[in-house]
Protein backbone atom coordinates (compact mmCIF):
# COMPACT_ATOMS: atom_id res chain seq x y z
CA UNK A 1 0.00 0.00 0.00
CA UNK A 2 1.12 3.48 -0.90
CA UNK A 3 0.92 6.62 1.12
CA UNK A 4 -1.61 7.56 -1.13
CA UNK A 5 -3.58 4.63 -0.36
CA UNK A 6 -3.40 4.95 3.35
CA UNK A 7 -5.64 8.10 2.93
CA UNK A 8 -8.69 7.41 5.26
CA UNK A 9 -11.24 6.08 2.58
CA UNK A 10 -14.94 7.45 2.04
CA UNK A 11 -16.19 3.96 3.69
CA UNK A 12 -16.06 2.17 7.04
CA UNK A 13 -13.83 -0.40 7.35
CA UNK A 14 -14.07 -1.34 11.07
CA UNK A 15 -15.70 -4.55 11.08
CA UNK A 16 -12.01 -6.28 9.67
CA UNK A 17 -13.45 -9.47 10.67
CA UNK A 18 -15.91 -10.06 7.63
CA UNK A 19 -13.49 -9.26 5.06
CA UNK A 20 -15.56 -10.59 2.72
CA UNK A 21 -18.22 -8.28 3.50
CA UNK A 22 -17.54 -4.75 1.62
CA UNK A 23 -14.23 -5.16 0.22
CA UNK A 24 -13.62 -5.33 -3.38
CA UNK A 25 -9.70 -4.18 -3.55
CA UNK A 26 -6.78 -5.73 -2.57
CA UNK A 27 -4.82 -5.15 -0.16
CA UNK A 28 -1.15 -6.18 1.36
CA UNK A 29 -0.50 -8.90 3.65
CA UNK A 30 0.67 -7.13 6.57
CA UNK A 31 -1.26 -4.02 6.05
CA UNK A 32 -2.07 -0.45 7.17
CA UNK A 33 -5.19 0.03 8.93
CA UNK A 34 -7.14 1.99 7.33
CA UNK A 35 -7.46 5.71 8.56
CA UNK A 36 -3.89 5.04 9.47
CA UNK A 37 -2.80 8.03 11.80
CA UNK A 38 -0.12 10.42 10.57
CA UNK A 39 2.74 7.90 12.56
CA UNK A 40 1.17 5.13 11.20
CA UNK A 41 1.72 6.39 7.67
CA UNK A 42 5.17 7.43 8.80
CA UNK A 43 6.47 4.44 9.87
CA UNK A 44 5.11 2.52 6.88
CA UNK A 45 6.84 5.11 4.34
CA UNK A 46 10.11 4.71 6.05
CA UNK A 47 9.69 1.02 6.26
CA UNK A 48 9.39 1.11 2.00
CA UNK A 49 12.30 3.46 2.07
CA UNK A 50 14.53 1.00 3.77
CA UNK A 51 13.60 -1.56 1.63
CA UNK A 52 13.85 0.06 -1.99
CA UNK A 53 17.17 1.46 -0.51
CA UNK A 54 18.43 -2.20 -0.03
CA UNK A 55 18.88 -1.48 3.96
CA UNK A 56 16.40 -4.09 5.31
CA UNK A 57 14.59 -6.88 3.60
CA UNK A 58 10.85 -7.70 3.80
CA UNK A 59 11.94 -11.08 4.76
CA UNK A 60 14.38 -9.12 7.88
CA UNK A 61 11.04 -8.04 9.30
CA UNK A 62 9.07 -10.41 8.71
CA UNK A 63 11.53 -12.53 10.78
CA UNK A 64 11.82 -9.87 13.36
CA UNK A 65 8.23 -9.82 14.23
CA UNK A 66 8.21 -13.57 13.87
CA UNK A 67 11.15 -13.98 16.55
CA UNK A 68 9.63 -11.01 19.05
CA UNK A 69 6.51 -12.67 19.03
CA UNK A 70 7.93 -15.88 20.49
CA UNK A 71 9.53 -13.47 23.54
CA UNK A 72 7.05 -13.27 26.24
CA UNK A 73 7.14 -13.08 29.97
CA UNK A 74 7.79 -16.56 30.74
CA UNK A 75 11.10 -16.11 29.72
CA UNK A 76 11.80 -13.43 32.12
CA UNK A 77 10.07 -15.49 35.07
CA UNK A 78 12.56 -18.73 33.73
CA UNK A 79 15.67 -16.34 34.73
CA UNK A 80 14.01 -14.76 38.06
CA UNK A 81 12.87 -18.35 39.23
CA UNK A 82 17.08 -19.76 38.51
CA UNK A 83 18.08 -16.95 40.52
CA UNK A 84 15.98 -17.76 43.22
CA UNK A 85 16.83 -21.36 43.57
CA UNK A 86 20.61 -21.15 41.82
CA UNK A 87 23.20 -19.10 43.91
CA UNK A 88 25.96 -18.92 41.28
CA UNK A 89 23.82 -18.70 38.34
CA UNK A 90 22.01 -15.48 40.64
CA UNK A 91 25.99 -14.30 41.14
CA UNK A 92 26.56 -14.54 37.38
CA UNK A 93 23.07 -12.39 36.41
CA UNK A 94 23.99 -9.60 38.66
CA UNK A 95 27.27 -9.51 37.42
CA UNK A 96 26.33 -9.24 33.81
CA UNK A 97 23.09 -9.59 32.91
CA UNK A 98 23.52 -10.29 29.40
CA UNK A 99 25.96 -13.18 29.48
CA UNK A 100 23.50 -14.60 32.31
CA UNK A 101 20.84 -15.23 30.24
CA UNK A 102 22.47 -16.17 26.97
CA UNK A 103 23.54 -18.92 28.99
CA UNK A 104 19.88 -19.80 29.23
CA UNK A 105 19.26 -19.49 25.14
CA UNK A 106 18.25 -15.87 25.54
CA UNK A 107 19.44 -13.30 23.28
CA UNK A 108 19.76 -10.31 23.74
CA UNK A 109 20.33 -8.16 20.40
CA UNK A 110 21.74 -4.72 20.27
CA UNK A 111 21.26 -4.08 24.09
CA UNK A 112 22.60 -5.29 27.43
CA UNK A 113 20.74 -6.41 30.40
CA UNK A 114 21.28 -5.15 33.49
CA UNK A 115 19.44 -6.67 36.12
CA UNK A 116 18.12 -4.72 39.55
CA UNK A 117 17.45 -6.61 42.53
CA UNK A 118 14.84 -5.89 45.16
CA UNK A 119 15.31 -6.70 49.03
CA UNK A 120 13.90 -5.61 52.04
CA UNK A 121 15.81 -2.67 51.89
CA UNK A 122 15.29 -1.03 48.22
CA UNK A 123 12.77 -1.64 45.25
CA UNK A 124 13.25 -1.11 41.71
CA UNK A 125 10.91 0.20 38.71
CA UNK A 126 11.87 0.61 35.76
CA UNK A 127 10.92 3.63 32.81
CA UNK A 128 12.06 4.89 29.90
CA UNK A 129 11.06 8.80 29.82
CA UNK A 130 12.75 9.49 26.23
CA UNK A 131 10.66 6.71 24.52
CA UNK A 132 9.44 3.42 25.14
CA UNK A 133 12.77 1.19 25.64
CA UNK A 134 11.99 -2.17 27.51
CA UNK A 135 13.63 -5.65 27.90
CA UNK A 136 11.59 -6.86 24.63
CA UNK A 137 14.19 -9.79 24.77
CA UNK A 138 13.39 -11.21 27.86
CA UNK A 139 9.66 -9.88 28.33
CA UNK A 140 8.20 -9.21 24.83
CA UNK A 141 6.13 -6.56 24.24
CA UNK A 142 5.56 -3.90 26.73
CA UNK A 143 2.54 -3.06 28.18
CA UNK A 144 0.31 -0.14 26.54
CA UNK A 145 0.31 1.76 30.23
CA UNK A 146 4.37 1.27 30.16
CA UNK A 147 4.92 3.39 26.69
CA UNK A 148 1.78 6.25 27.88
CA UNK A 149 2.95 9.47 28.27
CA UNK A 150 1.69 9.13 31.90
CA UNK A 151 3.26 6.61 33.38
CA UNK A 152 6.97 7.91 31.34
CA UNK A 153 6.76 11.01 32.64
CA UNK A 154 5.00 10.73 36.06
CA UNK A 155 7.03 7.57 37.39
CA UNK A 156 10.60 9.63 37.41
CA UNK A 157 8.69 12.46 39.53
CA UNK A 158 6.19 10.68 41.46
CA UNK A 159 6.71 7.06 41.62
CA UNK A 160 5.35 6.31 44.76
CA UNK A 161 2.13 7.70 44.03
CA UNK A 162 2.19 5.58 40.80
CA UNK A 163 3.13 2.48 42.40
CA UNK A 164 0.33 3.35 44.33
CA UNK A 165 -2.06 3.38 41.72
CA UNK A 166 -0.86 0.00 40.62
CA UNK A 167 -1.95 -1.23 44.03
CA UNK A 168 1.39 -1.24 45.46
CA UNK A 169 2.19 0.45 48.40
CA UNK A 170 5.85 0.70 49.81
CA UNK A 171 6.79 1.47 53.19
CA UNK A 172 8.88 5.30 53.73
CA UNK A 173 11.95 2.96 55.15
CA UNK A 174 12.14 1.12 51.84
CA UNK A 175 14.58 3.08 49.12
CA UNK A 176 13.31 3.31 45.53
CA UNK A 177 15.77 3.15 42.89
CA UNK A 178 14.10 4.66 40.04
CA UNK A 179 15.87 3.29 36.02
CA UNK A 180 15.21 5.20 33.24
CA UNK A 181 16.51 3.53 30.41
CA UNK A 182 17.21 5.90 27.88
CA UNK A 183 20.33 5.19 26.05
CA UNK A 184 22.05 1.91 25.54
CA UNK A 185 20.92 -0.75 28.70
CA UNK A 186 17.61 -2.67 29.15
CA UNK A 187 16.57 -3.88 32.51
CA UNK A 188 14.51 -6.34 34.78
CA UNK A 189 13.65 -5.84 38.11
CA UNK A 190 14.55 -9.41 40.10
CA UNK A 191 11.59 -9.32 42.85
CA UNK A 192 12.04 -11.00 46.34
CA UNK A 193 11.69 -14.48 46.56
CA UNK A 194 8.21 -14.26 48.46
CA UNK A 195 7.59 -15.80 51.62
CA UNK A 196 5.84 -19.53 51.55
CA UNK A 197 7.50 -20.65 48.66
CA UNK A 198 9.87 -22.48 50.34
CA UNK A 199 10.68 -26.14 48.59
CA UNK A 200 9.07 -24.83 45.45
CA UNK A 201 10.33 -25.95 42.06
CA UNK A 202 11.30 -23.82 39.70
CA UNK A 203 8.08 -24.20 37.19
CA UNK A 204 6.23 -22.98 40.44
CA UNK A 205 8.18 -20.41 41.31
CA UNK A 206 8.03 -18.92 37.57
CA UNK A 207 4.81 -19.17 37.61
CA UNK A 208 4.10 -16.22 40.53
CA UNK A 209 7.05 -14.04 38.61
CA UNK A 210 3.97 -12.02 36.71
CA UNK A 211 5.40 -9.27 34.06
CA UNK A 212 4.29 -6.39 35.93
CA UNK A 213 6.81 -7.98 38.85
CA UNK A 214 10.06 -8.05 36.88
CA UNK A 215 9.20 -4.02 35.54
CA UNK A 216 8.82 -3.08 39.27
CA UNK A 217 5.06 -2.11 39.56
CA UNK A 218 4.19 -5.71 41.57
CA UNK A 219 5.40 -7.82 43.56
CA UNK A 220 4.81 -11.67 43.26
CA UNK A 221 2.40 -13.70 45.63
CA UNK A 222 2.93 -17.03 46.78
CA UNK A 223 -0.97 -17.73 46.85
CA UNK B 1 29.53 -2.46 23.56
CA UNK B 2 33.28 -2.69 24.03
CA UNK B 3 35.23 -2.27 27.12
CA UNK B 4 36.24 1.42 28.50
CA UNK B 5 39.98 2.55 28.02
CA UNK B 6 40.83 5.80 29.94
CA UNK B 7 37.31 6.09 31.69
CA UNK B 8 37.34 9.63 32.76
CA UNK B 9 35.05 8.60 35.60
CA UNK B 10 34.93 5.72 38.16
CA UNK B 11 32.06 4.47 40.36
CA UNK B 12 31.09 6.29 43.31
CA UNK B 13 32.99 9.67 42.00
CA UNK B 14 30.69 12.58 42.39
CA UNK B 15 29.53 14.38 39.22
CA UNK B 16 27.44 16.89 37.38
CA UNK B 17 25.47 16.30 34.17
CA UNK B 18 25.85 19.20 31.91
CA UNK B 19 23.42 21.96 31.75
CA UNK B 20 23.28 22.30 27.89
CA UNK B 21 20.54 22.72 25.73
CA UNK B 22 21.89 21.77 22.48
CA UNK B 23 19.83 21.62 19.41
CA UNK B 24 19.39 17.69 17.53
CA UNK B 25 19.18 14.51 18.87
CA UNK B 26 19.97 13.88 22.43
CA UNK B 27 19.44 11.45 24.73
CA UNK B 28 19.90 13.28 28.24
CA UNK B 29 15.99 13.90 29.83
CA UNK B 30 15.98 17.26 29.90
CA UNK B 31 15.11 16.71 34.50
CA UNK B 32 18.55 15.51 34.44
CA UNK B 33 20.28 18.35 32.96
CA UNK B 34 22.58 20.48 35.61
CA UNK B 35 21.76 17.66 38.20
CA UNK B 36 24.61 16.36 40.99
CA UNK B 37 25.04 12.43 41.24
CA UNK B 38 27.35 9.63 41.47
CA UNK B 39 29.12 7.29 38.81
CA UNK B 40 26.85 3.84 39.37
CA UNK B 41 28.27 2.07 37.02
CA UNK B 42 30.36 1.78 33.84
CA UNK B 43 28.33 0.35 31.13
CA UNK B 44 31.17 0.31 28.39
CA UNK B 45 31.84 2.04 25.25
CA UNK B 46 29.02 2.74 22.42
CA UNK B 47 29.00 4.12 19.42
CA UNK B 48 27.69 8.25 20.20
CA UNK B 49 23.46 8.58 19.37
CA UNK B 50 23.94 11.41 18.76
CA UNK B 51 25.77 11.43 15.65
CA UNK B 52 23.78 8.39 14.69
CA UNK B 53 20.70 9.97 15.06
CA UNK B 54 21.81 11.64 11.66
CA UNK B 55 23.40 8.79 9.56
CA UNK B 56 26.96 8.93 10.96
CA UNK B 57 28.48 5.46 12.92
CA UNK B 58 28.63 7.14 16.19
CA UNK B 59 32.53 6.61 16.36
CA UNK B 60 34.71 6.77 18.00
CA UNK B 61 32.77 5.31 20.94
CA UNK B 62 31.98 6.82 23.82
CA UNK B 63 32.61 5.86 27.60
CA UNK B 64 28.49 5.32 29.22
CA UNK B 65 27.50 4.94 32.85
CA UNK B 66 24.64 4.96 34.99
CA UNK B 67 24.48 7.70 37.50
CA UNK B 68 22.51 8.18 40.14
CA UNK B 69 20.76 11.38 41.27
CA UNK B 70 19.14 11.38 44.73
CA UNK B 71 15.56 12.36 44.00
CA UNK B 72 15.43 15.91 45.99
CA UNK B 73 17.98 16.41 44.02
CA UNK B 74 15.92 16.65 40.53
CA UNK B 75 12.48 17.83 42.30
CA UNK B 76 12.60 19.88 45.32
CA UNK B 77 9.22 19.09 46.72
CA UNK B 78 9.87 15.05 45.63
CA UNK B 79 7.26 12.88 47.79
CA UNK B 80 8.82 10.04 49.00
CA UNK B 81 12.20 8.92 51.32
CA UNK B 82 14.83 11.68 50.92
CA UNK B 83 17.11 7.75 49.77
CA UNK B 84 15.15 7.69 46.96
CA UNK B 85 17.13 7.85 43.83
CA UNK B 86 16.94 7.93 40.05
CA UNK B 87 19.60 6.17 37.74
CA UNK B 88 20.07 6.74 34.31
CA UNK B 89 22.69 6.53 31.47
CA UNK B 90 24.81 9.67 30.52
CA UNK B 91 27.56 9.71 28.33
CA UNK B 92 31.10 10.89 29.08
CA UNK B 93 30.46 13.88 27.32
CA UNK B 94 27.97 15.47 29.17
CA UNK B 95 29.65 14.91 32.63
CA UNK B 96 31.92 17.24 34.46
CA UNK B 97 33.30 16.96 37.80
CA UNK B 98 31.19 17.46 40.96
Amino acid sequence: MTIADSRPHDHQHNDHGHHDRGHNHPHDAIEVSEGANEYEIMVHAIKELLIEKGVITAEDIRKTLEFMDTRTPALGAKVVARAWTDPEFKKRLLANGTAAVAEMGIPMGDAELIIVENSKDVHNIIVCTLCSCYPRTVLGLPPDWYKSRNYRSRVVAEPRAVLKEFGTELSESVTLRTHDSNADMRYLVLPERPAGTEGWSQEQLAAIVTRDCMVGVAFPKAG
Amino acid sequence: MSEVVNAKFAPGDKVRIANANPPGHRRVPVYARGRPGIIERICGAFPNPEERAYGFDGLPKRPLYRVRIRQTDIWPDYKGSDKDVLELEIYEHWLEKA
